[in-house]
């Protein structure tokens, strides 16, 4: 018996077998249920896991090729600490640009926290230097030696020591969602061989009578592959269906970074939960198929 | 058509039949006989490689029986007709898919075959009950139908365990004379029964031999009928 075998048997249909076959209602609803439950779940998994995917990488774009030197000096020193800095910056490989944020700019960072009416210039607050790389990227403790002998009141924050949690989290929680969907197609699978399982046992009799008149264990079995495998493709696109319905009527992420609003998919993303019923057939298939011929090995 | 050299079978440690040496010729018609228990039907699902020896050689229509795989003992069922004792009948399909199920499952259900179909449900007399399903049928339609499904496939031979077990007299004599009717075409068969009127009814039809099983070995019974 071939695998090939059985798959062109999926796509032509037989009419006859699936006569001889008798249907069990409770291994067909259970089943299309456990099908279409799994793939909406696998539908979320799915989306957490791009959504997650998305976040991680605009975290690290944002961040990764851009630093802050924060300037805290009495205010007579502040302008030509800020000058010392822009200057070793110029002279500095792998920086792509440097420029101090202007007062308006720094009143805007602060208002969150301070309101609007903050008297900045009545206020120590440390100047910074917004400072942009190549895609080299400059040496930090470089920059840091010459920045300590040119302007001590300058400290570089390169972003890393926040940057790399966050993402790291944000990998982990792709990572996360790619391994539940693995799980939960191991689920639907074993969910399949119980009732395939259940279904070869309630029709013992059916197999050993048309073993006795000269069936093929091929004939047999692809009467339940077939049938497990349409099963759980018509489940799990039902299940998929509803999933992305669910997803699309999520609130939408807007321009935030905000993780529980930005879940879901985004443009061609929308595409890859199609992809789940397909992958439930095929897993649907393998697990009929081994159920069935280890069954029928055990009968003469 | 069936070999046995020096065949056993046992279920047990103790061998059921033991010593097993004989030829089922073409076209030969055999009575086999002998108390409850003794091991006919045991004997018959030797012959059809339901069950396989313990000892000894069985061939099969040429062909060792211990060699065949799977789908080989397939094969050889659609070449070997058999009228188990309880029919073995799928009961949620019509008598007459029921008889064309060795077809369904060979992959040869053509139209010639439903014609064929047609004109053997007539042959065993169960046209009118061609669309009972399997518990709807008497005693005697189940037989001829197990019958009409043995013979589908044309087979070379034709096993039948207790046929007319659960049938009147008549039904057996009209059994037999089915039976009889295919081994002038050249059928072998092999009846196991313990009614030994209906052996003695076809001593005037058929020239049969009389296979007596008892404490585990096979005898030829007294001379050919």
């Amino acid at each position: 018996m071939t695998a090939l075998g059985d798959i062109l048997a999926l796509l032509e249909g037989d009419a006859q077998a699936d006569r001889v076959v008798p249907r069990t209602g409770q291994a067909a609803r259970l089943s299309l249920a456990t099908s279409a439950a799994m793939a909406f779940l696998a539908v979320f998994a799915m989306a957490l896991s791009m959504a997650s995917g998305r976040l991680a990488d605009r975290w690290s774009d944002a961040l990764a090729r851009s630093s802050t030197i924060r300037i805290s000096a009495p205010a007579a020193e502040l302008e030509a600490q800020t000058w010392a800095v822009l200057t070793v910056l110029e002279q500095t490989p792998g920086v792509e640009s440097a420029r101090a944020l202007t007062d308006e700019e720094q009143q805007a960072l602060l208002e969150p926290w301070f309101g609007p009416e903050l008297p900045v210039d009545d206020l120590p607050i440390p100047r910074l230097i917004e400072v942009s790389e190549t895609a080299e990227g400059y040496d930090g403790d470089g920059l840091r030696q010459r920045l300590a002998a040119e302007a001590p009141g300058a400290v570089l924050d390169d972003h890393t020591r926040w940057r790399r949690p966050l993402v790291e989290a944000a990998g982990r929680l792709r990572l996360l969602g790619w391994v539940s969907l693995v799980l939960i197609l191991g689920a639907t699978g074993a969910m399949v061989t119980l009732a395939a399982q259940s279904a070869l046992a309630a029709n013992e009799q059916v197999i050993r009578v048309t073993r006795l008149v000269g069936a093929r264990d091929s004939y047999i079995a692809r009467a339940f592959v077939r049938r497990f495998t349409l099963r759980a493709l018509t489940g799990a696109s039902a299940g998929t269906a509803l999933g992305m319905v669910a997803v699309l009527l999520l609130p939408g992420a807007g321009d935030s970074d905000s993780f529980l609003t930005g879940l879901g998919f985004a443009g061609s993303q929308w595409l890859w939960p199609l992809v789940i019923p397909v992958l439930a057939a095929i897993t649907a298939f393998i697990a009929t198929r081994v159920a069935a011929l280890r069954t029928l090995r055990g009968l003469q | 058509m069936i070999v046995m050299e020096e065949a056993a079978y046992g279920y047990g440690t103790e061998p059921l039949l033991a010593d097993l040496s004989l030829q089922l010729q073409p076209g030969s018609f055999h009575f086999l006989t002998g108390p409850s228990g003794a091991g006919k039907t045991t004997f018959l699902k030797l012959c059809y490689a339901e069950l396989l020896p313990t000892a000894g050689r069985i061939q099969l229509l040429g062909v060792d029986a211990a060699a065949l795989d799977r789908d080989g003992v397939a094969d050889l069922r659609r070449r070997i007709g058999v009228v188990h004792q309880d029919c073995q009948f799928l009961d949620h399909l019509p008598t007459s898919e029921n008889i064309a199920l060795p077809l369904t499952v060979s992959g040869r259900a053509t139209p010639d075959q439903a014609a064929n179909l047609s004109e053997l449900v007539s042959w065993v007399g169960l046209k009118s009950r061609a669309h009972a399903l399997p518990p709807e049928l008497s005693g005697g339609e189940r037989q001829r139908a197990a019958l009409a499904r043995a013979i589908i496939m044309d087979p070379d031979v034709i096993l039948a365990d207790e046929p007319t077990g659960n049938v009147d007299w008549d039904m057996s004599l009209r059994l037999l004379q089915l039976l009889v009717e295919l081994n002038r075409m050249g059928k072998t068969v092999v009846i196991a029964t313990h009614d030994l009127a209906l052996i003695r009814a076809a001593k005037s039809q058929v020239q049969a031999r009389v296979l007596r099983i008892q404490g585990g070995h096979v005898t030829v019974a007294g001379a050919d009928l």
